[in-house]
This record gives structure tokens, sequence and C-alpha cells, in this order.
């Protein structure tokens, strides 16, 4: 039987900590069950909501930007140039965004229960790639209504790309949120920053439109992740390796960035919140 | 015996921390940065150095004992003593600040009933939900779900929301999940100072099968001394952060009875999402003056403050006084008009009159709810202390040479009269 447990001052980073998550497996289970069902049961069109937000947007895009404003696409549709970027970024900025209130959302266990903090960070994440799975329907939709066949190794890189998506929002959801404990006002300045990065990642508008410039772009870790979508998916560019690489280190290092400082300040949640 | 709990030199310090609003807010930190660099670069220095002032207040200082697997022990301690601090270090929800502990086994909680229920899911999601953040696996769940329903009598509503049960229904649900836990080691906290008389019996039972039957190792912090004497071999008294006796329960709880350092006036730590809580409790005497020692031939009157964060309908404001063993000598559950009354949100006061000579010279003490009666409970502080002094023109005094009987003073009026 005997697990023994130990409690410190200190604690240090382990391979116990690992050990841990996987132990509270279950407990990641349901608090991802629980959000789904919530959000599934809240609102009447709850399936429906994660196909609407992307398509409307992906429509006034279309109009305002892709034919007024004549934003160039890379030589392919605009509308579905648009949708691929956008459902990258929504689930990137939706996981972000959640994760960044995960902590303040559940406060009451947190002061109440132990199990390992990281787990309502991830469970977050994971509720956000359903939304990301159904939502890609639409881009299934749209490839077959352009004529687009993606290539065969491309679609293995899709995972990776999704992996790069997973890192970057949870690292840096895993900064906000352990800001926000602190300092309760960040949450509100949140949604102007998740503004303000969808204007610098090419979501709207192709990288190449920044010129010489571009690689300034490219640290922006989500910008490698949707130009590489769009080269495998619709051929729009050749896939630029260096773009990628650079994008899914920057990706790793917020990653880690954030998991360390998040789990230096975990212990002292329940006393601050 | 390998002891199953080893806690050593535990201590917990905690910064106090003055902000207005309540939590420090970015952009006041940042504009006092931009307004004055040099005065917050000196200030972060010295935090960083250690100089210059900090308040510092140490919940818990030296904490050392030992618990035997199989043993159910008490932690006992006035108002703020550090027994709910102590507990979380054992949760694991907070670091200590010295100290090491090492316990064997699994160990579960028991800090508040219903912990993650949501109010969207069902009744049957709630049970899945609340028993896995207790800490039981999906397949404990399912081998004792029969078994937490019926013990919260709610297989009607099973498959409705949470969000329309009544509370009571909610918290009987809640405490039956709890109920059903299956660790070595049980740390509880209070719980059973939720629902109505009938659901606490229900519950004290519940708890004494649990732990006899199963030989579980608990650690139970209550105010409830009743309860502790019927749990409870040893207990263990914490008074300001320290332990004062670890011995039989017995022993600890007439110590405490008759040492309790009397304060006249209690504040209470202001707990976030709670829909009404007494800030602070005063004891007076008759010419106004903060007293926690009244003699027997005067009144005095208890104010107890509170504050409503959201309107509260049906709810009333009770006090009820206990000699020591617990025993219940008066129950004030309202005023005259004896009506529920509906809450607006805001700060209240409420001052009890007790007239004098109604409590004999002696040891007291009173609890306060703030509650629907028979419903829910919404509020509860334990545990204010004070005590009836003799005083010099008390006909008791004169007649029984000081020997104080009974624990009501009330003077009744005889009339003689010569019948041959």
């Amino acid at each position: 039987m005997s697990i023994t447990t130990i409690i410190r001052p200190k604690k240090t980073f382990s391979l116990n900590d690992l050990r841990e998550l996987w132990q509270y497996r279950e407990l990641l289970y349901f608090f991802t069950w629980r959000d789904l069902k919530v959000r599934y049961k809240q609102t009447a069109i709850g399936a429906a909501w994660a196909i609407l937000q992307p398509f409307i947007t992906m429509v006034i895009f279309s109009v305002f930007f892709g034919k007024l404003a004549q934003v160039p696409s890379d030589g392919v549709p605009y509308p579905i140039f648009v949708y691929t970027g956008l459902l990258f970024w929504q689930f990137f900025s939706s996981a972000l965004s959640d994760t960044a209130n995960v902590l303040i959302g559940n406060q009451s266990i947190i002061t109440k229960v132990y199990f390992p903090r990281l787990i309502l960070p991830v469970s977050g994440v994971i509720t956000k790639f359903v939304d990301f799975t159904i939502s890609s329907l639409i881009l299934v939709g749209l490839m077959a209504y352009y004529g687009y066949m993606p290539h065969l190794m491309g679609f293995l890189l899709v995972p990776i790309l999704l992996l790069m998506t997973f890192a970057a929002s949870v690292g840096g959801g895993l900064v906000l949120a352990a800001i926000n404990v602190k300092y309760r006002d960040v949450r509100y300045a949140l949604p102007f920053f998740i503004q303000i990065l969808l204007f610098i990642t090419p979501v709207i508008y192709p990288a190449s439109i920044a010129g010489k410039w571009s690689w300034l772009l490219a640290f922006n870790p989500m910008t490698g992740v949707i130009q590489s979508a769009r080269a495998i998916l619709l051929g729009t560019t050749i896939l630029n390796w260096n773009l990628l690489g650079l994008s899914s280190i920057v990706c790793l290092v917020v990653l880690v960035v954030g998991v360390i400082y998040f789990k230096r300040v975990e212990r002292y949640f329940a006393d601050i919140l | 015996m390998e002891p199953i709990i080893e806690i050593k030199n535990i201590g917990k310090k905690y910064n106090i921390r003055h902000y207005q609003g309540g939590y420090v807010a970015l952009r006041d930190v940042l504009a006092t940065i931009l307004k004055s660099p040099f005065k917050f670069a000196k200030k972060k220095v010295k935090s960083v150095v250690g100089i210059g002032t900090k308040e510092e207040f140490w919940a818990l200082k030296g904490v050392n004992f030992n618990i035997q697997p199989g043993e159910i022990v008490g932690i006992i301690g006035r108002n703020g003593a550090g027994k709910s601090t102590l507990l979380k270090i054992l949760t694991g929800i907070t670091p200590p600040t010295t100290g090491e502990i090492k316990m064997q086994g699994r160990v579960a909680s028991l800090l508040e009933v219903g912990t993650g229920f949501h109010p969207e899911l069902t009744g049957r999601e709630n049970i899945f939900l609340n028993g896995a953040i207790l800490g039981m696996t999906r397949r404990e769940i399912a081998r004792n779900f029969d078994s937490i329903v019926e013990f919260a009598e709610i297989e009607k509503f099973l498959d409705t929301p949470v969000k329309y049960y009544s509370s009571g229904m909610y918290v009987r649900l809640a405490f039956s999940v709890a109920a059903h836990m299956e660790p070595d080691i049980l740390l509880v906290d209070e719980v059973l100072a939720v629902g109505d008389a009938e659901f606490q019996k229900k519950c004290l039972g519940k708890m004494e099968e649990v732990t006899k039957k199963q030989g579980r190792t608990i650690l139970f912090v209550s105010h409830n001394l009743g309860a502790i004497k019927r749990l409870c071999k040893k207990t263990v008294l914490l008074e300001k952060g320290e332990v004062k006796m670890f011995d039989n329960t017995e022993k600890v709880i007439n110590y405490y009875s008759n040492n309790s350092e009397l304060s006249s006036v209690t504040t209470f730590k202001h707990e976030p999402d709670k829909e009404a809580q007494v800030t602070k409790i005063s004891i007076r005497n008759k010419d106004g003056r903060y007293e926690t020692k009244i003699p027997v031939t005067e009144s005095f009157s208890i104010d107890i403050e509170y504050e409503i964060s959201r309107p509260a309908k049906n709810a009333v404001l009770s006090v009820m006084f206990y000699a020591d063993g617990d025993i219940l000598l008066l129950s004030s559950e309202s005023d005259k008009d004896a009506k529920l009354r509906d809450y607006l949100p805001g700060k209240y006061k409420t001052t009890v009159e007790v007239p004098a000579s109604l409590f004999n010279v002696g040891i007291y003490y009173f609890d306060t709810r703030f509650h629907r009666p028979g419903i829910e409970l919404i509020d509860h502080k334990q545990n204010i202390n004070f005590e009836i002094t003799d005083a010099e023109n008390n006909p008791q005094s004169i007649i029984f040479n000081s020997n104080h009987m009974g624990k009501i003073a009330t003077i009744l009026d005889y009339k003689t009269e010569k019948t041959n």
C-alpha cells in the first residue's frame, strides 16, 4: 500500500511532479468532462457555437478585408485563406484566455482540495481542442468546395502544429494565470492584448505583406503555425522549415517558462485566492 | 509502532500586507513605479535584503506531534488558534514555512462540503465530479454510488440539475459523497456545522461508523466539543499557533473550558463568496464598556456585527448559550415578533440584551448563527466566551456561601405564609 506523502516548505520541480500528474489523471478527465458538459448544456446552440463563431468571422473578414480592402491572400481564395488562419487562431486565443482565468474561476476548489494545479489549464485546453475539431469540419467543407487536396505528408504535420499551439497557449496562459492571482486586474486587460495579438499574427493578411520585415513576425509563435498550416493544406507557399523551426522553438520556450513560473508560485495560490 | 502522521516543527508565517480594495492591482503597482521610481526601487531592495517594516504573523509555530494508525484525534482551539491553517498544510493546499510532515497512505480531506459542485450538472453527475475532486477513483464512486444516493435521500432527484435542489438536499448530497471516502488518513474541518440538527446527528453517526468499523486515522478539527468528546480519544489543543496540550480528550477539554482566555471583542476573517457573514462580536457590560467578566447581578449586551452581500430572504440571526460540557442553556432564535426577515445587502449590527441574574456564576460560551431555520446554515461563529462573576449583593452567594449551584440565576419569588 504505502504511499508516503512528505510535506516540506521548499519544493523543487522534480520527476515526482510528473508522477503526480499521472496519479491525478482521473481528475483531469473529470474536469474536462465537466467543462464540456457544462459548455454544451448551457447553450442550446452549444456545439453550433463552435462552428458559428469562426464561420461568421470568416464571412465578415472576407467581405471587408478580402473583397473591399483587397488584402492579398497568397493566391488562394480569401475565405479559405482566412479560415485556415482563424481556425488555429481561435484555438490559440480561446485556450490562452481560458487558461489565464482558470485559477480565479476555480478558486473555491483550489482553496479547499489538493491536486496538482497544472491539471486545470490542461483540461481547459482540451475543451478548446474539442471546439477546434468541430470547427475544422468547416475547413473540410471549404476545401471540398474550392477543390483543395492536402498533401499526405502535410497531414502528418498538423498534429505538430496543434502541439505548438497547445504549447504557446498553455505556456502563455500559465504565466497570465499566475500573475492574475496576485494582480486581479490583469484579466481585464487581457481581451485587449489578445486583440492586438490578432493583428500582429498573419491571420487576416499573409506574412509576405511585411516584405523584408516578415522575419519579425516569425517571433510570434503562431505565425509559424498558421503559415505552415496554409502551406500544407492549401499549398500557398512551400513549407518554410526555418520559419516553422523558429516558431516551434519559441513555443517550447514559452511553455517551459510558463510551467516553471507557474510551479514556483502555485504553492501560494491558496494563500492569496 | 510507526506513527502514521509525523508532524515536526511545523510553522506557518504570513506577511500581512494592506491593500485598498482587497487585492493588488497591477495598474496601481505600475503607477507607483512611474510616479516615484526611486522610492519603489528602494522599497524593493529593502524587501529583498530584509530590512524595513513587514508585518509578519506566525499562524503556527513549532507544532510537533505524532499520530498512530487508527487514532481519532481532535484538534480544538479558539478562533484564530491555527487549526484550519494546520489542516490546510496537512492537506497540501498551502506550504509550511518551517518543518516537515510525513504521512503514510492515502490522505483525503474534507474542508468543505460540496466542493466543486456545479449547479448545471445533475445530482448523478455531481456525485462523480465531487467524488473525483475528493480523491475517489471512478470505480470507487461507482461502487458506492447506491449507498451515496440512499444516505442523501435524493433518489427521485438524481437526474435534475443541482441548481434546482433545496439547500437541505444540496448539503445532504455533498456530505453523503464525502462520507463515502475511503482514505487511510482523513482530515476533517468543522464540516459538521452544516445542515439542521437532524442531519448533524446523522452525519455524526455516519462518521462514528466510518471510523470505528474501518480503523481509519482521523484528524478532526471542530468547535463542537460534544462531537469531539464522542469521536476522539485524544485531542490537540492549539493556542495562538502552538500546541498547548496533546492528551486524552477529557483532560484537554477540561483544561480548555477552564482556561480559555476571554476576549471581549472577536473579529472574524472575511471569507469571500458568502451570502452573509458575522464580522465582529463584542460583549459590553451595563455601562457600555467592553468586558468579558460580568457580575451576576448585572445585565450585559452582545453586539453582533455582520455583513450581507447578497439579498437574503427568510433568514434570522440566532444566539445559543452553552455551559461547559456542551449543555445548551438558551437558544434564542429570534426576537419578540418571531418573524423571519428578508435582508438587503449591507452591514448590520444586532444587539442582544441579556438580563441580569439569568446565568449563574461560571464560564459560558455562545454560538451565533445566521440561518434559515431548519433549512440552511449560512454562517456560524462558535465559542465566544464570557464569564459571570460573583457580586457582593448576590442573594444566592450570601445564603449559600458562594456555592453557586445551577446555571440559572433567576431569583424566584418565594411567598411564605403560615397555614395553621
